[in-house]
């Protein structure tokens, strides 16, 4: 992408996000700030219970915040909203979950399901042009329209994870928040669904909000990614600067974790694991939210920085003070 | 593979399943050694029969299958044969044991833990009372988990999805049996936990002195724990070698295809490699080689004669006509040759 093409089109501000009350109270998301910029496809990396299920769910308003702000193309969408703006947002952020036996109604015909959002917005003249929707839709993402009058249970779990796109881009939205999309899928089928997002993001535009824990595959799709940790984001940069740079110790552990599709370099690879208590000043020195380099942003305090600075001159990068 | 001695065989293998009144063939009729001490991993896609296969060691095929034909050796008699309950109680989790891949779902949430190994330790070993309980914590910690005491009264919601894997390990490795069965151990682990777990299951493969088998379906995994390979595709091992043999010379255009599939060697904005079509249909029989209708560069024989095993090097063979040298030479894609540069490049730094 362009760097001077750069429109935020989604914007999150010190997102806090607790479940629960006074002794049971527990903090999903703490203080998470992103932007997430028209056209790219943002990646969330982090592992089970780390809330980046929660993010995804909070732009959403399937969760309400408990503070902060989310900003969608200039609007805040968080909190009391007005009913149209509510209607508005339905229709412009979609969701593709995880799941696909899971996701889909096994009552419910693939014409139903995938006109599903359509009869709750009714933002279709008539029944013509419903069904146009649905067919062009179902088309998009490679499957046939006599498929419509047929029960999800006659799909294999691929073609259930298109009728799930088909479903979210029948809508058509601006932002897909696509959780774990490809993680209950088969090698050679995550492959497809892969293509296929990628190839309508192109056609059609689409900004993707991507949520796994498959580090290599968020590599392959992702221009930024971010890395979440209990609750707040560690780590920011674009996809190859944070591979080849990773700074934060967990970021570290996270990616010497993930297995290499090789036997000598898996073998003789080195395992890094994380200990918080690398972090033992943070009561006397708060971590802040610090770019570091152009485009690449980290959670550290002074004592932190001044190191990862080195570590990133060590690699040629100049680090802004 | 300096004559390692065999410690179970499969010759010919077929598994049927009656289902809706029609019958699919599952396995069919694979083959297949494993030698003693040594650590297979088994790939494939879903459907391909990897589980099935190995639950027909344990005993454990659905009621609506069964084994057609062929033989399964282990220590002298035939598994295939056995058709009671009572003869299985001999092998499975005693002999040969399986960690199943959600620790989830294999606990009983009801009892503490300590309970739920000793119990395996009573049954199969005949130690009773604190003898059994003396064990049981050494296991425990065996399996990395500290403080045994107090983890023993403890339930299976008290634990982490990693630790709740370390106990099912524990369970199965609980009768010191010859070969244990990992059914995608870690495919519902986070990835830093799954590497815990990866490390821990090789230690006790040296301490316990273990034969493992690997079902799983991630090649980063198979690339870490695997001393072989085999690939399966439709219900056969269709090539199976040294685990350096079958990534850096696979010779089955299914191989190729599984390797070029893999999101690692994607190239940002340009289209991941995918497989053409759909595993072919069980409830039919197969002519020729499975593969071969998604194969784009397939011989004709392919369509018509079913391929035997082909031998590469004494411990890697395949079931493709490409290796016969009648055959025209067809290159493996680029991507798979190239596999070994283009991770390392991927990952420096």
């Amino acid at each position: 992408m362009d760097n001077k093409e750069k429109k935020v089109l989604l914007e999150v501000k010190n997102l806090r996000v607790e479940f629960g009350k006074r002794k049971k109270k527990f903090v999903a998301v703490k203080d998470v700030s992103f932007q997430i910029y028209k056209g790219e496809t943002f990646g969330l990396v982090g592992e089970s219970g780390s809330g980046k299920t929660t993010i995804g769910r909070a732009i959403i308003r399937l969760v309400e915040p408990t503070a902060g702000e989310i900003i969608f193309d200039g609007k805040k969408i968080n909190g009391k909203i007005d009913k149209e703006l509510d209607k508005e947002i339905t229709r412009r952020i979609q969701m593709i979950f995880q799941d696909p036996m899971a996701s889909l109604n096994e009552r419910a015909k693939v014409d139903y399901i995938v006109s599903e959002g359509l009869y709750n917005l009714k933002n279709y003249k008539d029944e013509e042009e419903r069904k146009a929707k649905v067919v062009k839709a179902i088309q998009d993402v490679g499957l046939l329209p006599e498929f419509l009058s047929r029960f999800p249970h006659e799909f294999s779990g691929g073609q259930r994870q298109r009728i799930g796109v088909a479903r979210a881009i029948v809508m058509e939205p601006e932002l897909i928040i696509a959780d774990e999309p490809i993680s209950a899928l088969d090698v050679s089928i995550r492959a497809q669904v892969l293509n296929l997002m990628s190839e309508l993001q192109k056609k059609k535009g689409l900004t993707y909000l991507f949520i796994a824990h498959d580090l290599s595959v968020v590599r392959y799709i992702s221009d930024r990614v971010a890395v979440i940790y209990k609750g707040r984001i560690v780590e920011l940069a674009e996809t190859e600067k944070l591979y080849q740079n990773p700074l934060h110790p967990y970021t570290k552990a996270l990616f010497s974790a993930i297995p290499i599709p090789d036997p000598r370099l898996e073998r003789s690879k080195k395992l890094m694991v994380y200990d918080p208590s690398c972090h033992y000043d943070y009561d006397v020195d708060p971590p802040k939210w610090v770019e570091i380099e152009p485009e690449h942003y980290i959670l550290a305090n002074e004592r932190e920085l001044e190191e990862y600075r080195r570590m990133l001159k060590e690699n040629g990068v100049e680090p802004i003070n | 593979m300096e004559d390692k001695k065999v410690i179970l065989s499969v010759q010919d293998l077929v598994i049927k399943f009656r289902l809706r009144g029609d019958v699919l063939t599952a396995i069919r009729g694979a083959s297949l050694d494993l030698y003693e001490g040594e650590s297979l991993a088994i790939v494939g896609e879903s459907g391909s029969g990897k589980s099935v296969l190995t639950k027909s060691f344990v005993g454990l095929l659905d009621a609506n299958g069964w084994i057609d034909s062929g033989s399964i050796m282990f220590e002298g008699q035939d598994l295939a044969k056995f058709r009671k309950e009572k003869q299985w109680l001999k092998i499975r989790g005693k002999k040969i044991a399986m960690v199943f891949q959600d620790p989830m779902t294999a606990l009983n949430p009801l009892k503490p833990i300590g309970k739920q190994i000793q119990e395996a330790i009573e049954l199969h070993q005949g130690i009773k009372g604190d003898k059994a309980k003396e064990k049981t914590l050494k296991i425990i910690q065996d399996v990395g988990i500290d403080d045994p005491e107090k983890r023993y009264r403890q339930y299976p919601h008290e634990f982490s999805g990693g630790m709740r894997q370390r106990i099912v390990i524990a369970i199965a490795i609980a009768c010191n049996p010859k070969i244990l069965i990992c059914d995608e151990p870690t495919t519902a682990l986070d990835v830093t936990i799954q590497a815990q777990i990866l490390e821990l299951l090789k230690n006790l493969k040296k301490q316990y002195n273990l034969t493992t088998i690997y079902i799983t379906h991630d090649l980063g995994v198979v690339a870490n724990v695997a001393d072989r390979i085999a690939v399966m595709y439709a219900g056969d091992i269709i090539e199976i070698g040294l685990c350096e043999e079958v990534f850096y010379n696979p010779q089955h255009p299914y191989t190729w295809a599984l390797l070029s599939s893999l999101p690692q060697l994607g190239v940002k904005g340009k289209e991941l490699f995918t497989i053409k079509g759909t595993p072919p249909n069980l409830y039919h029989e197969i002519k020729g080689d499975a593969f071969a209708p998604r194969n784009p560069k397939a011989l004709k024989i392919d369509f018509v004669k079913r391929p035997p095993y082909f031998q590469v090097s004494p411990t890697h063979k395949a079931k493709t006509w490409l290796l016969d040298p009648r055959a025209p030479k067809v290159e493996p894609p680029e991507s798979v040759k190239n596999l070994r540069q283009k991770l390392e490049v991927g990952n420096n730094g």
